[in-house]
């Protein structure tokens, strides 16, 4: 019996972090967005995107690098996109971001059903990555088989939380982004680029967000399903207020939403006697109940949905 | 990153004309960029819309399946509308029509034997209420905590798919049936056809009622002043003494409420029996999209009365030509899928250029 809670634990804490890791790079993306003032609700037709052009690229070229770098590429333009119609046209920024999520679940769906898979035919696979163990970390009790023995992408997810806080609150881009999100009158002003700045920020959330989908459909899985991000996003949406705009909160965040999330998944497969369907609306409610949670004492970006266009 | 040297101004203040052109202008671009698709496909890009069109309006019955589809998408997109009017994101329709659609569901087979005059009424109320019930949550919890309605709505939709999927995987489901789904609804619940033969029915006069309901509130009412004079801004309009909460509430009721009946004629129209997840993650067998649909639908309709019919119908259109493209041509029958995206973000720009112009100027 001891063992089998041992065993309970390792899987469910390397879980976590598995589940963690695309809503984490996602919600980092997000942070950039709209600490510099944009909304993107694009993200979740963003991730649809990298889920399926990195899996098609893999599965057509072999190359799993090959496929991560096409989804960040892919995300990127996406960004821009977004950037395109936000930033320079001043479109309302809810509309925009659910253009954006359109235009990414439906391509996806329709380029997923053209090169890869006809109606009725059988999805196919790819060989997605593989944990990797660190070398003398590895060897860790209870870390080792956890942190230390992930695909690369949970590294890289990992890692970029520090990066990403020395950029917000170390380095000149980061004051900049945030004076742009706070008040843009005033630092054009003060001789900052608004416009490339929000442009800037939205092709990182586009990239970050692509990559988070790329995880889904080579890393979780093999294989891509229309939709199968599942609501992700969204979760980035609501991740990003409970953190507060700061990743190393939003680290505390996705960590918590990838255990819940873990916590459905260990018990659909230790097979517990509970309805999994049941189970699996829990990561759901939860994202709610943390949002409704910290709601009240967020405090937003002041130029957060606010289109800056100079006058004169 | 250099921009170029563009001058963007406000035009004076756009004639109708230039409110219809661009518009209608971007939806044209939008469908030469479905053209490029259609053409990725390897299919002669007039040939793939010949079929996509001649399938949707080409003969009685083309028209018929498209009034068909035309139904729930006028119902989820005018109830996407209304929320929208006042700034209340709502993108829960999806999960407000399977919830209609699944109280629906209970009354419908647990009345066998109960006569049409009593039970259609009963199920479309209880569809309503349950709909709206759904929708209420995230506006309270807009209204009491400031949460966000796009995350609770979007969030909301997974939420109920996956209580219809252990409904009719678990306790609801019909034993005699190969796959999963509930027992078919009383005879007598069924909503009846127009025209025998065509699968247009009673559920299209429902959806024509709630259009020009709709259109009533917004022209007609204080209401409807009040919900225009929420959505342009709440602080103002709280100034003027309008109860923005009760116009939230209020709206998301009769929102949710809308879609919620839009879940009832998926069931009592199309299916006949409750449905769990379908294929495209995120939607319900039952409702097919449709909710989602509906938030295209009111943006492309510009969330005016008037134009969420006709973007409905356009809707239809493309649904239904799809499917009857991907029969005669094999280009993949998601088409419409992609074209909403491709449509919603040339109208961005159509909205752009009919307000502003742009002007080169030197230096």
């Amino acid at each position: 019996m001891e063992i089998l809670t041992y065993t309970f634990f390792i899987t469910f804490l390397a879980m976590t972090f598995r589940m963690a890791t695309p809503v984490l790079l996602g919600t980092l993306g997000e942070a950039f967005a709209e600490r510099s003032g944009i909304l993107n609700l694009g993200i979740e037709g963003i991730m649809l995107v990298g889920a399926s052009i990195g899996f098609m690229v893999t599965y057509f070229m072999g190359s799993l690098w090959l496929g991560i770098f096409t989804a960040a590429f892919m995300g990127l333009l996406m960004g821009l996109l977004m950037a395109f119609l936000s930033v320079t046209l001043g479109a309302q920024q809810h509309v925009a971001g659910l253009g954006i999520t359109f235009l990414g679940t439906g391509l996806s769906f329709f380029l997923y059903r053209l090169f890869v898979a006809p109606e009725g035919g059988v999805p196919p696979t790819i060989v997605p990555f593989r944990p990797v163990e660190i070398p003398g970390l590895s060897g860790i009790p209870v870390l080792g088989p956890t942190i230390f023995t992930q695909p690369v992408l949970v590294y890289l997810a990992l890692i970029l939380v520090p990066i990403v806080g020395f950029i917000f609150y170390r380095t000149t881009l980061g004051l900049n982004l945030t004076a742009v999100g706070q008040n843009p009158k005033a630092a054009d002003t003060a001789g900052i680029n608004v416009f490339r700045i929000r442009y800037l920020c939205l092709l990182i959330a586009g990239a970050l967000a692509g990559i988070a989908g790329a995880w889904f459909s080579m890393a979780q899985s093999s294989q891509f399903l229309p939709g199968m991000t599942m609501g992700r996003g969204w979760v980035c949406v609501a991740l990003v207020i409970f953190a507060n705009w700061s990743p190393y909160r939003i680290l505390g965040g996705a960590l918590l939403f990838g255990g819940i999330d873990a916590l459905q998944t260990t018990f659909a497969a230790l097979g517990v006697a509970f309805p999994y369907r049941i189970l699996q609306m829990l990561p759901y409610i939860f994202t709610i109940v943390i949002l409704v949670a910290v709601a009240r004492r967020a405090t937003y970006p002041a130029a957060l949905l606010q289109p800056y266009r100079r006058e004169g | 990153m250099r921009f170029p040297k563009l001058k963007v101004e406000k035009r004076p203040l756009p004639d109708l004309k230039t409110k219809i052109l661009w518009p209608v202008l971007s939806i044209l671009i939008a469908l030469g960029i479905g053209a490029i698709l259609i053409a990725a496909a390897g299919v002669d890009p007039l040939t793939g819309y010949y079929h996509l069109f001649s399938g949707a309006l080409g003969d009685v019955h083309a028209i018929s399946e498209t009034l068909w589809r035309f139904t729930p998408l006028l119902l989820t997109g005018t109830a996407v509308a209304l929320a929208f009017r006042c700034k209340f994101w709502n993108i829960g329709a999806e999960g407000q029509m399977l919830i209609g659609a699944t109280v629906a569901t209970f009354f419908g087979v647990s009345f066998i034997g109960t006569p049409s005059w009593l039970l259609i009424p009963l199920v479309i109320i209880s569809g309503f209420l349950a709909g709206a019930l759904w929708a209420v949550i995230p506006a309270i919890l807009k209204a009491k905590f400031k949460a966000d309605e796009v995350v609770t709505t979007l969030l909301g939709n997974w939420i109920i798919l996956y209580f219809v999927g252990y409904l009719v995987e678990g306790p609801w489901r019909d034993p005699t049936s190969l796959w999963p789904e509930s027992p078919a609804i009383a005879a007598t619940a069924v909503f009846p056809r127009l025209v025998s033969g065509y699968r247009v029915h009673i559920g299209f006069i429902i959806a024509i009622f709630f259009a020009i309901l709709f259109f009533i509130v917004l022209r007609k009412t204080v209401w409807g002043s009040q919900i225009k004079a929420v959505g342009a801004n709440p602080r103002a309009a709280d100034f003027m003494g309008i109860k923005v909460t009760r116009v939230l509430i209020t709206v998301a009721i009769l929102s949710g409420g809308i879609a919620g009946i839009a879940g009832v004629n998926e069931l009592c129209g199309t299916h006949l029996h409750m449905k769990g997840l379908g294929f495209f993650g995120g939607t319900g067998e039952l409702s097919w999209g449709y909710g989602y649909a509906g938030v295209f639908i009111a943006m492309l309709g510009g969330l005016s009365a008037i134009g969420v019919p006709v973007a409905a119908f356009f809707m239809a259109v493309m649904i239904q030509g799809s499917r009857a493209m991907y029969r005669a041509t094999g280009v993949p029958s998601p088409f419409f899928y992609a074209m909403e995206g491709i449509i919603l973000v040339c109208l961005l720009l159509g909205i752009f250029l009919t307000y502003y112009r742009i002007r080169r100027v030197k230096g």
